[in-house]
């Protein structure tokens, strides 16, 4: 399960901007996933949860912003939601599109 | 009370690695491929079958294996005249840009080699994030998984440069289609370059050993 491995990484970003904001607590980390990424929001909000008890994150929400699998027309410039991977512009019907969103894996912003 | 901006990738340290990696291998002119599958797909038996084939192209290469626990996969390699290195990851389900990087002191002690293997754990979710420096991932399926693999696990075919098809010799046992296993990668993913093998017979390893020579003398030209 390395949605623990992942929360370790977040754990040690949000420590780390903690000290140079020298903050004592946090109310909220705000992070962003994909839905093409390998990670499941309800296992990663678990392992947060565990392994921030009884560090001073203790008590912080982890803001997950889940970021659909997003193509762009490359021909007519229409963005739109990807379903069952099916690369056709309902605008235009062409098939000339890229990938826009879908694989973010970022760390957004801490509040405190 | 207020708002931090950090903004970046959660993985960051982990990229940082994998591009020294990344960096490190070329500077030694290796190329290095990443293969991933679930267990039991045919990785350690496609690797077995490379050393024959890799061999009469003049590539010479050598293995990282990733497992649980043990030293089976990389003594199955040495058996092939091939030198591996058994990393194990107690109970990591991937393996990492920083254990990589452990390993390389012994990777370019390997003399004269052009390619470096890396095994992942087998398994299909967790690998998919982690970036190890490789030049290129690749992912194995069986014919004894169901073809729709790539749809349930669309992360791993998604970040894979190429697709190899094993075990083509029980496909007609099977209820496994290979055209739609073939349709359905190319959905998720219509860069991936699909090749068919078959372990067991020997079957497509030609193909697929005569287009990593490819890469690894292209890799050479950059």
């Amino acid at each position: 399960m390395h949605e623990m491995s992942i929360t370790r990484s977040i754990v040690e970003t949000v420590e780390k901007e903690m000290d140079r904001a020298e903050l004592t607590r946090l109310d909220k980390v705000r992070i962003r996933v994909g839905e093409l990424t390998a990670v499941e929001p309800d296992v990663l909000r678990f392992c947060f949860e565990t392994t921030i008890k009884g560090t001073r994150i203790e008590g912080a929400a982890l803001d997950i912003e889940e970021v659909p699998l997003t193509g762009r027309c490359k021909d007519c410039g229409n963005s739109f939601r990807i379903t069952a991977f099916e690369s056709l512009c309902p605008k235009c019907k062409c098939t000339n599109i890229e990938r826009i969103g879908g694989t973010e894996l970022d760390i957004v912003s801490i509040e405190g | 009370m207020h708002e931090i901006l950090i903004e970046e990738k959660i993985l960051a340290r982990n990229d940082e690695i994998a591009s020294e990696n990344r960096k490190a291998l070329k500077g030694k002119g290796i190329y290095s491929i990443n293969i991933v599958s679930a267990p039991g797909a045919g990785k350690t038996s496609l690797i077995e079958r490379m050393a024959g084939e890799l061999k009469t192209l003049g590539v010479k290469f050598a293995v990282v294996e990733g497992d649980l626990e043990g030293d089976f996969d990389s003594k199955r390699i040495e058996r092939h005249g091939v030198s591996a290195l058994q990393i194990t990851t107690g109970r990591a389900c991937h393996l990492d840009a920083h254990q990589i990087s452990h390993a390389l002191p012994w990777v370019f002690g390997q003399d004269g080699i052009e390619l470096l293997v890396i095994e992942n754990v087998g398994n299909m979710v967790c690998p998919a994030e982690y970036d190890l420096g490789e030049d290129i991932m690749v992912t194995v399926m069986s014919t004894t998984e169901g073809d729709d693999k790539p749809l349930k696990y669309p992360a791993i075919f998604n970040a894979s440069d190429a697709l190899v098809i094993n075990k083509t010799d029980l496909a007609p046992h099977t209820d496994f289609d290979i055209n739609r296993a073939r349709e359905n990668a190319l959905k998720v993913n219509p860069y991936l370059k699909i090749f068919e093998t078959s372990c067991r017979t020997g079957a497509g390893v030609d193909a697929w050993a005569a287009y990593l020579a490819g890469v690894v003398k292209d890799g050479k030209k950059k």
